[in-house]
C-alpha cells in the first residue's frame, strides 16, 4: 500500500462525489444546490491537483490536466455565484443558478475522466 | 528547464496543500460563525466576503473588518486563523528559499542552463574536456577562427577563469567530472553538430573514458586525446582514437629535430608559429654530449631518441633504482654544482632540466650556466603560471607541454594534411629540406605565412572538378597563376599532394591533378583568395588554362558560338 496513491485516490474520488452532490438536482432550482458543497468540492479538487503536480509520468501529467480542468470549471462557477449574490442587482436568479450548475456539470465530467484514468492505472499496474 | 520545474513542484507540494487547507478552514469558519450587521440583526458572512477577508488577513495586510464590525466570536476566530495563515506562508516561503540554497538544486539549475545553451548551438562545435593550459590555448585559437567550442572541466577555478577570459564566441562551460557519461551527454557528445571530442584532462583514465564514449556513440567522429603513459596510448589507439598526443614524446621529437635537422625544425617553426621570429637560431653548435636532469617519462622519451640518433647523454636522477635509470646515471637532483660537475658538465654541450618541479629546473639551469656560460639550455616548464620566470631566465628552449599539445591539436584540426606533411618531411634528406625551406622563404618574402588545403571535390572546387571530370586536364601549376593576369603567379607554394594513400612532396607544377586529390599550400594570405577564385569559377579557370576570356550567359554564349561559326564559314571557302 502506497500512502501517496491512497490519498490521491481519496481526494480525486471525494472531489467527484462532492461535485456530483452539488450538481444533483434540478438545474434552475436554487434550493437544490448547496453552496457548502460547491466550496468543499473546490477545496478538495485543488488539493487533488497539487498532489499530482510535479509527477513526471505520462499518467500523472494527464491527471494534472484533467483536475486542472475541474478546478477551472468550479472556480468559474464560484465566481458566477459571487457575481450573482454581490454584484448583480437581481441577486441569484434561476438563470444564473443553471449556469453555475452546468459549469459544475463540466467539472463532474473532468473529475469522472480523472477517476476513470485512475481505475485504468490501477488495473494495469499489478504490483 | 523542465527538470528544474518538476523538481520545484514536487518539493512545493506539501506547503501548497497546507496553504489550501488553512485557507479552507479559515473561510469555512467565517461563513459558519454568526455575526451582526450594523442594525444589530443576525448576519452570516457568505463565501465571497469570507474569501475576500481571508485573502487580505492571511498575508497580514488587513484592510479591516468587513462588511460589518466583527462580533467577539469572529475576532477570536480571526486571531486564531491569522497565526495559522502566517505559519503556513512562512513554511511555504521557507521551503522555496531552502530549495534555492540547496547545492543539489543549484547543480540541477546549472546543468539545465548548460544543456539549454548546448541545444541553442546551431553550428558545428568541438567538445573540449579539460580547460588547463592546453584547453585554454586551444579554445582561444579555435575561437580566433570563429570555431565554436564547449568546455567541461572538473575544477571550478578553471571554469571561472573561462568566464573571465575574453572570448569572442559564447562558450558554454560546465564544472563537472567529464568521466561521467551523463555529463558528456549534457555537453552534446550525442549531438550531430559535435564534430570533434578533445580529451585534454590531466587524468589518463578520464581521457580514456571520454574517448571510448565518443567512439561508441559515433565511430567516425574525430577524437583527440592527450596521454601520459605508453599503456594509455596503446589503449586509446586500440579503439581508433584519431590522434593521440603525448607531450613528452612530442617534445623529444621536436628537440631531436632541432639538434639533428635544423632546416626541418625551421620549416616546422615557420608553419606552426607564423609570428615567431626564427631568423635568430640560438642552437648553433649542438654536437656533443648532453646532461639530462630527471629520468621520468620525459627523460625516458629523450633517452630513446638520443640513442636512436647516436647522441651521448648523461642522466642525473634522484632515485635511479626506482626508475630503472641506465648505467652511469649520477645520483642527485642537479641543482648543486657538485652533482653537475660529477656528470661532466664542463665538457657537455648542453643541459636539459627535465624534472617535474619548476623551481628545481630553473635552479639547475642557473647553476649549470654559472659553471659553463656557453651551455645550450633546455628547461621543462610544468606550470603555465611560471611563464614569466622562465622567460626571465633566458633559457634557449622552454618545453611547455600544454602549449605543445595545444599547437599540435590545433594544427590537426585546422589542416590535417599538415601532419602528413611533417611526417614525410622527417623522412626527407637534409638537401631536400633545405630546398623546401628556401622555396618557402622565397614565396613568403617578409609576409606572414598561411597554410591551406584544397581538395579536388565537387563541393570544394566545382570548376576544377568539372574541368577534370569532362576530360580537360588541369596542371598543378595552373592553380598558382594569378587569375587577373595569367603571366603572373600568386605567392603560394604547393607543399604536398595527397592522392589516395600516396604523398608527393615538392610536387612539380607540371603534375596533372586528379579527382579527390588533396593539395597543401603555403603562402601569403591573399594568395588563398585568388586560388579560391580559380577553383570555383569556370571562366576564370578557362582563362588561366587558355588565356581566352569567354563571355558567359545564354545570350552571350549563343552570340559567341554564332560568331565562331561565321568565322569558320568565312575561313572554309
Amino acid at each position: 500500500m502506497n500512502f501517496e496513491k491512497v490519498s490521491f485516490a481519496f481526494f480525486i474520488v471525494l472531489a467527484l462525489t462532492l461535485n456530483f452532490g452539488f450538481f444533483y438536482g434540478e438545474a434552475d432550482k436554487i434550493e437544490h444546490h448547496n453552496v457548502y458543497e460547491l466550496y468543499s468540492a473546490i477545496v478538495v479538487s485543488l488539493i487533488a491537483t497539487v498532489m499530482k503536480l510535479g509527477d513526471r509520468t505520462h499518467m500523472g501529467a494527464v491527471l494534472v490536466a484533467t483536475s486542472l480542468v475541474a478546478d477551472l470549471q468550479l472556480i468559474i462557477a464560484a465566481i458566477t455565484w459571487g457575481y450573482a449574490t454581490h454584484i448583480a442587482e437581481t441577486g441569484m436568479t434561476p438563470h444564473l443558478m443553471s449556469s453555475i450548475v452546468s459549469l459544475s456539470a463540466g467539472a463532474v465530467l473532468a473529475n469522472t475522466t480523472s477517476v476513470i484514468l485512475l481505475i485504468v492505472e490501477t488495473t494495469v499496474v499489478r504490483h | 528547464m523542465e527538470h528544474v520545474f518538476y523538481l520545484l513542484l514536487r518539493r512545493l507540494r506539501a506547503p501548497i496543500i497546507l496553504v489550501i487547507i488553512v485557507y479552507a478552514i479559515s473561510i469555512l469558519g467565517f461563513v459558519l460563525i454568526p455575526g451582526q450587521d450594523d442594525q444589530g440583526n443576525p448576519y452570516r458572512m457568505d463565501f465571497g466576503n469570507a474569501f475576500y477577508f481571508v485573502s487580505f488577513m492571511g498575508p497580514t495586510i488587513g484592510f479591516g473588518e468587513i462588511p460589518y464590525p466583527f462580533t467577539p466570536m469572529q475576532r477570536a476566530w480571526t486571531t486564531f486563523t491569522l497565526y495559522l495563515c502566517v505559519i503556513s506562508w512562512l513554511y511555504s516561503i521557507g521551503t522555496i528559499f531552502a530549495l534555492l540554497q540547496e547545492s543539489n538544486f543549484r547543480r540541477v539549475i546549472r546543468r539545465t542552463g548548460f544543456a539549454g545553451r548546448i541545444r541553442w548551438i546551431r553550428e558545428p562545435f568541438y567538445l573540449v574536456c579539460g580547460y588547463g593550459v592546453t584547453g585554454n590555448r586551444l579554445v582561444h585559437s579555435l575561437d580566433a577562427r570563429g570555431i565554436q567550442t564547449v568546455v567541461v572541466d572538473i575544477e571550478q577555478r578553471l571554469i571561472d577563469q573561462l568566464d573571465a577570459d575574453k572570448i569572442g564566441l559564447s562558450v558554454p562551460c560546465l564544472c563537472e567530472d567529464a568521466a561521467d557519461p551523463d555529463v558528456l551527454a549534457l555537453a552534446g557528445i550525442r549531438s550531430d553538430l559535435c564534430i570533434g571530442v578533445l580529451a585534454l584532462t590531466n587524468d589518463d583514465h578520464t581521457n580514456l573514458t571520454i574517448a571510448i564514449d565518443s567512439k561508441l556513440v559515433k565511430p567516425n567522429r574525430l577524437v583527440i586525446s592527450r596521454t601520459q603513459s605508453k599503456e594509455t596510448t596503446d589503449n586509446l589507439a586500440s579503439f581508433g582514437t584519431d590522434y593521440i598526443i603525448d607531450p613528452f614524446e612530442t617534445f623529444a621529437d621536436h628537440l631531436i629535430l632541432i639538434l639533428k635537422d635544423p632546416y626541418k625544425h625551421l620549416i616546422h617553426e615557420l608553419i606552426v608559429n607564423p609570428h615567431h621570429n626564427v631568423s635568430t637560431n640560438p642552437h648553433q653548435d649542438t654536437t656533443g654530449r648532453w646532461v639530462i636532469c630527471g629520468y621520468g617519462r620525459f627523460g625516458k622519451a629523450l633517452e630513446s631518441r638520443f640513442k636512436a640518433n647516436n647522441i651521448d647523454a648523461t642522466f642525473i636522477e634522484v632515485d635511479p633504482k626506482m626508475r630503472n635509470a641506465p648505467e652511469g646515471t649520477i645520483l642527485g637532483v642537479g641543482t648543486e654544482a657538485d652533482t653537475l660537475l660529477e656528470a661532466g658538465i664542463e665538457n657537455a654541450v648542453g643541459i636539459i632540466a627535465g624534472t617535474a618541479d619548476d623551481a628545481d629546473n630553473l635552479s639547475i639551469i642557473i647553476t649549470a650556466r654559472n659553471i659553463k656560460p656557453e651551455l645550450v639550455t633546455v628547461a621543462r616548464q610544468n606550470l603555465g603560471a611560471n611563464k614569466p620566470v622562465f622567460n626571465a631566465a633566458d633559457v634557449n628552449l622552454i618545453m611547455q607541454s600544454g602549449r605543445i599539445i595545444a599547437d599540435a591539436i590545433y594544427m590537426h584540426i585546422r589542416t590535417p594534411l599538415l601532419m602528413d606533411f611533417f611526417n614525410h618531411l622527417r623522412q626527407c634528406d637534409e638537401q631536400q629540406a633545405r630546398q623546401i625551406l628556401l622555396d618557402i622563404t622565397a614565396t613568403l618574402q617578409q609576409f606572414e605565412l598561411n597554410v591551406w588545403t584544397i581538395g579536388v571535390t565537387k563541393a570544394e572546387s566545382p570548376a576544377l572538378y568539372d574541368a577534370i571530370r569532362t576530360g580537360h586536364p588541369v596542371k598543378l601549376g595552373s592553380l598558382i597563376k594569378d587569375p587577373r593576369d595569367r603571366q603572373e603567379s600568386v605567392a603560394a607554394l604547393p607543399l604536398v599532394v595527397k592522392r589516395g594513400r600516396e604523398f608527393t612532396m615538392q610536387p612539380p607544377p607540371s603534375m596533372r591533378l586528379q579527382i579527390n586529390d588533396q593539395i597543401l599550400f603555403c603562402g601569403q594570405a591573399p594568395a588563398k583568395m585568388f586560388m579560391l577564385w580559380t577553383i570555383n569559377n569556370h571562366n576564370v579557370l578557362r582563362y588561366i588554362k587558355t588565356g581566352i576570356e569567354r563571355p558567359d550567359g545564354f545570350v552571350w554564349r549563343w552570340l559567341y558560338d554564332k560568331q565562331r561559326k561565321r568565322r569558320k564559314l568565312e575561313q572554309t571557302p
